[in-house]
């Protein structure tokens, strides 16, 4: 399979940044960010610089990885991350178009690399449960309805990668902190902080990112189909504790 | 080089009472005084998060460093099956004994019974503490926890979050050390990776670290350092670890001086996706737990091989592990049913991919458990397991058996360590699977995450603090010239690298040469000739690394090149490490299968009055001339016999 790149390259957070036209053949089996890793050691043979991008697991937990293909974040293969496109997903296309998340409060640092510290602080602001080393009770003394747990599983899925934020036309984060919230504030143990989402969503304003309304296109390019009503979860408790 | 007294400072008296005892023997620092400590945390997988969350909550000042661009991101997040607790919660005979023996007897009894039976004793701790946490372990209908048996073990003691319990476990700690963040008791450095050790005087007291987006080097200084930097499958190249894995934190520091136990103890899980191509960069891992409910089968002829699996009628499917192991059927421990599969493929029952010319891969086979339990019951406990599967491969496994084949996985040895996690350095602590501790010569399943934990969670804090309390605070205004010169040679090997006389190869073509080698002299199966003739290949590739690594870019800027070259680097003195250690260990124990030491039935033989004893490597100043130190294993609590899991 023959394809036409478009690659994002930048210098860094200063520089203009602009696309550097490539042109690459691989197997259909090999795996989106193994074509990338087949033209960088070409690039280096040839003694330019290897394109810069973020990875790590490439099984699609770690959060690491994040291209905007041909326009849609983590590519044409619905809840799916990038490290999982193959490029037989990609057989009807000739060319593709390589970029990184786009968000003011995700500069990029380099190339398809863009900093993400400020999912950090959102976190931080009261994304855990208070709960010291050593203090906590027997597991079992509290139990917690299976569908509880289980809604709070599928919130706490989140792999922090910021799909959400980079589809967003609003570049919100709300998907990313609603998942959160979600996940410690429907179970008991998270419900004494009545504060967590509104500390959160302080948070989020106060590091870029724009608020919500409504568009949901974030929840069509979760990777791991975060649902928006997470979001109204999060809503709900804001109005009870307000 | 100082002589090491290998002393493992293992408590003595009642095993139960032991780490209580420990406890209370150990110093600790009047909560006023904590704040004048700084620890250094270098890794924040499950161990190291976990640790430095505590110690800051202890009130000690704590700087933490990752090379990934957030702790969230530590390839603890992918373990999937799930971690044990010995909480008995099944009333099916389980206790802190039997985790104990279990895990000891699963080590092929290359483990210290102490530490071993201290995991077991914190394994209830930890289920607590997750919960807490909000970690959303799977439920039963009645709100309580659920179980489930795994990994080889016969009671329900594992506790688990879908297939993600790596990740809610991570999460957890994260979560805990970002709180420390926000309160100022943690300093944190992401993007930034550990080059050397700093060491003044024969003690541990810094690190030079490299900012991976501005290239700058620094020095940091501490009272004492902990690596929690995780394990060195990577050095295979192709292991189901994430990508940027490697050794270079706990391999800078055995140059320093901290001895290497058991490098050669490697794991290699059975059920990953096989490989598929030369381009490949990485191995999946299908959780153990597919194994409850999946058949493991080949062709019975090797004429079936290359038929579609529908059109191979029962009698002609061999059921090898059920066969061989009637006992314990699939569920064997992964060095057992590892083996097994590689004896089924060389004899030329291999189905799937031709890689080398010879088919590796068998049937994980679910059509039966559909049929008995349901669609929908399979769905419910391996479905992001099986769309991980048909993402990869393009096969659907509810309808065509899964293909699986044997990948690294996992590695059991590390830094020697004593029983407070200390090193042979004098204050470098070593927590997590970048230790050799707990799991002898094979871990089971499930182990992983408790260990991490155990290590970050509960003995880092009580073991540092009894450092520490024996310790004046150092002064932050002191200028050290130790830190002056590790900063210098830090900057000469890094200038060494971007300066090959005759440069032609990219880091990562060296990196897939060495992991051939290695995966064929030092993998599942190991005999003296091909290690010798291993270690003189791996030398040749290594003088040509030196020679002719291409890196492109700068080192004052983002470059990736620069920082796997680095890691390649480490991963080639460690791989003739490796070899040694297998040629030196003249049985086969777990997961090290020497040829030459196999029973009639194909088992590990070990040879206990020879070689029951953890090989303790130290730095010699030629990494092909290491000094072997041997800690013996006393064993007062468990007799030592043959694992039969038949």
């Amino acid at each position: 399979m023959i394809f036409t790149l478009h690659i994002w390259r930048q210098q860094d957070s200063k520089s203009d940044g602009y696309f550097e036209l490539h042109e690459i053949d691989v197997e259909e089996g090999t795996s989106f960010l193994e074509m990338l890793d087949a033209l960088n050691e070409q690039l280096i043979v040839a003694g330019k610089e290897a394109i810069a991008f973020d990875f790590d697991c490439r099984e699609g937990v770690c959060g690491s990885c994040n291209l905007v293909i041909n326009g849609t974040p983590h590519g044409k293969h619905r809840a799916t991350t990038t490290c999982q496109q193959y490029m037989r997903d990609y057989a009807d296309e000739k060319e593709l178009w390589i970029e990184p998340w786009r968000a003011t409060a995700f500069p990029i640092i380099k190339d398809l690399i863009v900093d993400r510290t400020a999912f950090e602080k959102i976190i931080q602001a009261g994304g855990y449960i208070d709960i010291r080393t050593g203090s906590a009770p027997e597991a079992n003394t509290m139990p917690i309805a299976k569908q509880v747990a289980d809604e709070a599983f599928d919130s706490a899925t989140c792999i922090g990668c910021g799909a959400c934020v980079a589809v967003c036309p609003n570049a919100s984060a709300t998907l990313f902190v609603a998942a959160k919230v979600s996940h410690l504030s429907s179970l008991p143990q998270g419900q004494m902080d009545n504060q967590r989402a509104k500390k959160m969503l302080i948070a989020m304003e106060g590091q870029g990112f724009g608020s919500c309304s409504n568009y949901r296109e974030c929840e069509r390019v979760c990777p791991k189909e975060i649902s928006v009503s997470n979001i109204t979860t999060m809503n709900k408790l804001l109005y009870q504790s307000s | 080089m100082k002589d090491f007294e290998l002393d493992s400072h293992s408590p003595k008296g009642s095993l139960e009472d032991r780490w209580t005892q420990h406890k209370f023997n150990s110093k600790i620092v009047s909560p006023a005084n904590r704040k004048k400590y700084t620890v250094i945390v270098v890794g924040t997988g499950l161990a190291g998060a976990a640790a430095s969350a505590s110690l800051g909550e202890m009130g000690y000042n704590v700087k933490t460093f990752c090379f990934q661009d957030s702790p969230r991101r530590a390839h603890s997040i992918a373990a999937q099956g799930g971690i044990n607790g010995a909480k008995n919660y099944q009333n099916d005979g389980d206790s802190v004994w039997r985790l104990f023996y279990d895990t000891i007897k699963g080590g092929d009894f290359r483990a210290r019974e102490s530490n071993v039976f201290r995991l077991a004793e914190l394994s209830s701790n930890i289920i607590d503490q997750a919960v807490a946490q909000g970690v959303p372990f799977a439920r039963e209908y009645s709100g309580y926890l659920a179980n489930r048996s795994f990994g080889g073990a016969q009671v329900s003691r594992t506790f688990y979050a879908r297939g993600q319990t790596g990740q809610q476990l991570l999460l957890g700690a994260y979560q805990a050390m970002s709180k420390q963040i926000a309160e100022g008791s943690i300093t944190h450095y992401s993007r930034c990776e550990m080059q050397d050790l700093i060491m003044v005087k024969n003690h541990a007291k810094g690190i030079v670290s490299r900012d991976l987006i501005t290239g700058k080097l620094e020095t940091h200084m501490a009272d004492c350092v902990v690596l929690c930097t995780g394990g060195y499958s990577n050095v295979y190249y192709l292991s189901t670890n994430a990508k940027g894995c490697n050794t270079s934190a706990i391999w800078r520091a055995h140059k320093q001086g901290a001895l290497f136990a058991n490098p050669c103890f490697t794991q290699i899980h059975p059920t990953c996706i096989p490989q598929h191509g030369a381009l490949q960069s990485k191995l999946t891992l299908m959780s153990e737990s597919l194994r409850n409910d999946g058949r493991v089968w080949a062709p019975k002829r090797k004429e079936d091989c290359d038929k579609n699996p529908d059109d191979i009628a029962e009698e002609n499917r061999d059921y090898f592990l059920e066969r061989m192991y009637p006992a314990f059927g699939n569920l064997v421990p992964r060095d057992i049913a590892s083996r097994a599969v590689k004896l089924i493929c060389d004899e030329g029952r291999g189905v799937g991919h031709e890689i080398e010319g010879q088919k590796l891969g068998v049937y994980l086979d679910f059509a039966q458990a559909i049929k008995k339990l349901g669609l929908e019951a399979i769905t419910e406990k391996y479905g992001n397991l099986f769309e991980m599967y048909q993402r990869i491969t393009s096969e659907d496994p509810y309808s065509t058996p899964m293909r699986i084949y044997p990948a690294v996985h996992y590695t059991m040895g590390g830094l020697w360590v004593d029983y407070n996690l200390m090193t042979s350095i004098d204050g470098l602590f070593a927590g997590g699977e970048a230790n050799f501790s707990d799991h002898g010569a094979n871990r089971l399943g499930a182990s992983a995450l408790m260990q991490g934990l155990a290590d970050g969670y509960f003995i880092l804090p009580t073991t540092v603090s009894d450092y520490l309390a024996q310790q004046k605070p150092f002064d932050p205004e002191r200028k050290f010239p130790e830190a002056e010169q590790a900063l210098k040679t830090s900057k000469a090997r890094i200038d060494r690298l971007l300066n090959a006389p005759d440069p032609q190869k990219t880091p990562d073509d060296f990196h897939r040469q060495l992991g051939q080698i290695l995966w064929h002299a030092c993998g599942m199966a190991r005999e003296k000739k091909a290690l010798e003739l291993a270690i003189t290949e791996i030398q040749q590739l290594n003088e040509q690394f030196w020679q002719q690594v291409k890196i492109t870019g700068t080192d004052t800027e983002l470059n990736q090149t620069l920082e796997r070259a680095g890691r390649v680097a480490d991963f080639f003195e460690l791989a003739e490490l490796m070899c040694i250690d297998a040629l030196a260990r003249e049985e086969s124990c777990g997961c090290h299968a020497r040829e030459e030491h196999i029973t009639e039935d194909g088992e590990a033989q070990r040879h206990d009055d020879d070689f029951s004893y953890v090989s303790a490597w130290q730095y010699s100043g030629n990494a092909s001339l290491p000094t072997l130190h041997k800690e013996e294993l006393h064993f007062e609590f468990v007799r030592p016999n043959t694992r039969n899991y038949r």
